[in-house]
């Protein structure tokens, strides 16, 4: 019998990290004894743009910053955005096509894939780059192997998203421990901030997605009252507006459409993001762009930028209305708004947030990082380092079952705190059946068309018996992540029923453990690529060396054995040169290395002498 | 050894509960740990079968249980004890989102009790509301038939129906205190049956101010 649990693992138990994998730019963060900090890449920087390019020769992959001009130089080996892409199928994404550079590879019906240079992949392996980068900057910054990890999502994601950024972890050889929402992240930030118990709403306005979130803290507990969104509201809606106007008022000056030109495009978009960036802080800002040999340049007024964006901005604010609806609160009911991400940065998103919410927005916290510090609160909390804070989310889509007719029948609505579940009992309609097919949904809609179907549960092996007899209890459980698990059993026997899962949209289990796996070996094929070909460069420099001894006088002064035995050296090295063994490679060099001992030391001339440093001995 | 005290062997030390009482606690007198949750609301709650319950004390518990049970305190135990935490907690936040509504938590004792609570029932109109339903659907025919002027005594019947519901809402307080204060058997079902009534009532006008705002709304479009 045990009386205590002593945990003597506490000076080595493994570090888990907290990541905030953006639309736009992605951060991780680690929290200790002395609070939490952003890690930042050994460039010093904190943000890693969530941007990933294929190098030139398709072996390895350009992670963030580095890969930003690549955007330029190599827009069909890059990527970006791909967040806007997770847990969607091919129908939903049309729009996003128009105006973002993705190019989408064949056979795309069932997984969506992308095409990046000569591979195909679907966005969690592309966000599983981006992973991986924090994965070793964080490594590097804390001097151990990192496995473990929180990481963020907006609010309003649905269970095939939130799917696909778990996979996108697993992909990048990460355990995560908890998916968080974005929005309750910063208010965990936010919170330690400040210490206050109040109603606090968390106004997400990221990149790519918009959240909102209504929150009660009481005494170290952040419950959440309600939460709602757009998943495809962010900055980028914003900048593909100006880069619209700009690439056709830049097309009609010239005399030559440029929208079409993916490096014109990319060179317009990056000065359209550094025109709104200045705006935040300068009343006016010019916009210049040179390409192709010809230059143009704009003032852009900020209430002209306003004019532009103001529908953009006013789309959050109905979110925002549904979530104090759904929390029974009015906007007066509000102690505060915390503002997160860069898009709220604008001042008009700011002035929209103030009118709304009737009070001024905190904004003592850096809204890029305040999630990512978030995520690394969470992460101490998992691993048991932060004991007086506790975060209760919810779903943010109501979860439902298809019925007869069509329509949508709802077993845990919306903004139910999580873990969640419901049960039903379902019964046979035909004598002697085996199979009941369950079609899971979310949304808020009646009817099947206009919800997201979500998977096919195929309930199987049923004992045949006549129709109605058998009773079959099903309990849909979303778990702490928001990710549902449908369980099943028999009534009358108290069986466990096995249920087979056919997901809608993503990936199954065995197509990731597939990456998974993929992964690892290109990791090694990777690297036994990188050997071959120093094997190779080094094969040439010795074959090099030795073809322009040949020319000396020292050549001749060996017996013809010595240059025989030479001669055969060569032919064997160049016999193994294009097998892709590195180590025959190798032994090869080695076996020439001897037998143009003799040689080098009878050419003591300087010529020879240079010709052949560099090469191993 | 009886069944029972064998399904109440822990998990993880394999002790017995030294009593009835520690048989329902959800852990483990001995090792502390967390046992299997079985779906009785009121339990989680600490809670006998009462209807009237104060709403700060039932968040004051929700939010000490969330503190004993969420699997954010189990992400270093072992796998078994991580699933009974995902199950314990699913069950206290079904249970909170039932038990902090009035309605949502009679209907619960309503069913343990083996009455049939619903939809369905609302069909067939309340007999004191017949008169009150009778007026209505004139009104609602005269709009049909583009008779404007019954907008303003729409206004009117909707202010009458909140004011009911609110009524309602008394009764319904009432009803409970009478509930929890009945002896167990015949006079506790009888309590159960008047909230019934009530409960329908309240439903069937709920959906009258439904149709009055889809009516109204319809009309400012």
């Amino acid at each position: 019998m045990e009386l205590f649990q002593i945990d003597f693992g506490g000076q080595n138990r493994k570090k888990v990290v907290g990541i905030d994998l953006g639309t736009t730019n992605s951060l991780v963060a680690f929290m200790d004894l002395t609070g939490p900090v952003v890690i930042p890449d050994p460039q010093g920087q904190n943000m890693v743009p969530s941007i990933v390019s294929l190098s030139d020769d398709g072996h390895s992959f350009v992670v963030g910053e580095q890969a930003r001009p690549r955007l330029i130089t190599r827009p069909e080996h890059s990527v970006y955005s791909v967040k806007r892409l997770m847990g969607r199928g091919v129908a939903d994404i049309r729009d996003e096509v128009k105006l973002f550079p993705f190019k989408i590879a064949e056979g795309s019906e069932n997984v969506l894939r992308l095409r990046v240079g000569d591979r195909t992949m679907t966005p969690p392996e592309v966000s599983a780059q981006v992973l991986r980068k924090l994965k070793t900057n964080a490594e590097t910054y804390l001097g151990e192997p990192v496995a473990q990890a929180v990481i963020t999502v907006p609010a309003y994601f649905n269970d095939a998203q939130r799917q696909a950024t778990k996979d996108a972890g697993r992909i990048a050889g990460l355990e995560v421990l908890r998916l968080v929402n974005e929005p309750t992240a910063a208010s965990l930030a936010y919170g330690l901030d400040k210490r206050n118990d109040g109603v606090v709403a968390v106004y997400d306005f990221g990149g790519g997605t918009f959240d909102i979130s209504i929150l009660r803290l009481h005494e170290g507990i952040f419950e959440v009252l309600s939460t709602n969104g757009d998943t495809h509201l962010g900055g980028d809606d914003i900048d593909n507006r100006l880069l619209a106007i700009a690439l056709e008022d830049a097309g009609t000056e010239w005399g030559r459409d440029v929208s079409t030109v993916g490096e014109a495009v990319q060179t317009f978009r990056q000065a359209v993001i550094r025109a709104k960036e200045q705006l935040s802080f300068a009343p006016e800002a010019n916009l210049e762009v040179t390409f192709g040999g010809k230059a143009y340049q704009r003032t852009l007024t900020r209430s002209h930028f306003e004019s532009l964006i103001k529908d953009i901005v006013d789309r959050t604010l109905s979110p925002c209305r549904q979530a104090l609806r759904d929390a029974g609160l009015t906007p007066e009911q509000i102690d505060e708004v915390v503002l997160v991400g860069g898009s709220t940065r604008i001042p008009l998103v700011r002035q929209a947030v103030r009118n709304l919410f009737k009070a001024e927005p905190h904004t003592d916290l850096n809204p890029d990082e305040v999630v990512a510090i978030g995520a690394a609160v969470q992460a101490a909390i998992l691993a048991g380092d932060v004991q007086d804070q506790l975060l209760l989310d919810v779903t943010p889509l109501s979860l439902g079952i298809e019925t007869i007719g069509g329509v949508v029948t709802k077993l845990i609505h919306r903004n139910s705190t999580i873990p969640a579940s419901a049960s039903e009992v379902f019964t046979t309609s035909v004598d002697g059946q085996k199979n009941v097919l369950i079609h899971v949904l979310q949304g808020e809609r009646e009817l099947v068309k206009d919800c997201r179907s979500l998977a096919r549960f195929d309930l199987k092996d049923i004992d045949p018996l006549p129709a109605g007899m058998t009773r079959i209890e099903v309990r849909f459980l979303i778990d702490a992540n928001g990710i549902l698990a449908v369980s099943a059993r028999d009534v009358r026997t108290g069986k466990e029923q096995s249920v087979e899962v056919k997901p809608s949209y993503g990936l199954t289990d065995e197509q990731v453990d597939a990456m998974v796996k993929e992964s690892f070996e290109k990791a090694e094929e990777d690297f036994k690529a990188r050997q071959v070909r120093e094997a190779r460069v080094e094969a040439d420099n010795i074959l090099a060396a030795v073809e322009k001894a040949k020319a000396n006088d020292a050549w001749l002064q060996l017996s013809d054995d010595e240059r025989a035995s030479v001669d055969l050296a060569i032919n064997q090295l160049l016999a193994v040169y294009h097998a892709g063994d590195h180590h025959l490679i190798l032994d090869h060099i080695a076996k020439l290395d001897a037998a143009t001992v003799r040689l080098a030391e009878s050419m003591m001339n300087a010529a020879v002498q240079d010709a052949l440093k560099g090469t191993k001995i | 050894m009886s069944q029972s005290t064998e399904e109440h062997q822990c998990w993880n030390c394999g002790e017995h509960p030294p009593s009835q009482k520690a048989a329902r606690s959800l852990f483990c007198q001995f090792c502390n740990s967390l046992q299997a949750p079985s779906p009785d609301y009121y339990r989680f709650f600490g809670l006998p079968k009462v209807l009237a319950i104060d709403p700060e004390n039932l968040q004051r518990t929700f939010y000490q249980m969330s503190r004993l049970l969420h699997p954010d305190r189990y992400g270093r135990r072992p796998e078994r004890e991580r699933n009974y935490s995902l199950e314990a907690t699913a069950i206290l936040n079904d249970g909170y989102r039932i038990l902090k509504d009035p309605v949502r938590r009679a209907e619960y004792i309503l069913s343990e009790n083996g009455f049939q609570v619903g939809e369905q029932r609302s069909k067939e109109v309340p007999p004191e509301l017949l008169e009150e339903v009778f007026e209505f659907n004139m009104m609602l025919d005269e709009l049909q038939s583009g008779d404007d002027s019954v907008v303003e005594q729409l206004d009117e019947a909707r202010i009458r129906f909140l004011a009911m519901l609110g009524g309602i809402d008394g009764e319904l307080k009432a009803a409970f205190l009478a509930h929890d204060r009945a002896p167990d058997g015949e006079a506790r079902l009888k309590t159960l049956t008047a909230i019934r009534a009530i409960l329908h009532r309240r439903r069937y006008i709920k959906n009258l101010v439904g149709e009055v705002d889809r009516q109204l709304s319809s009309r400012n479009a």
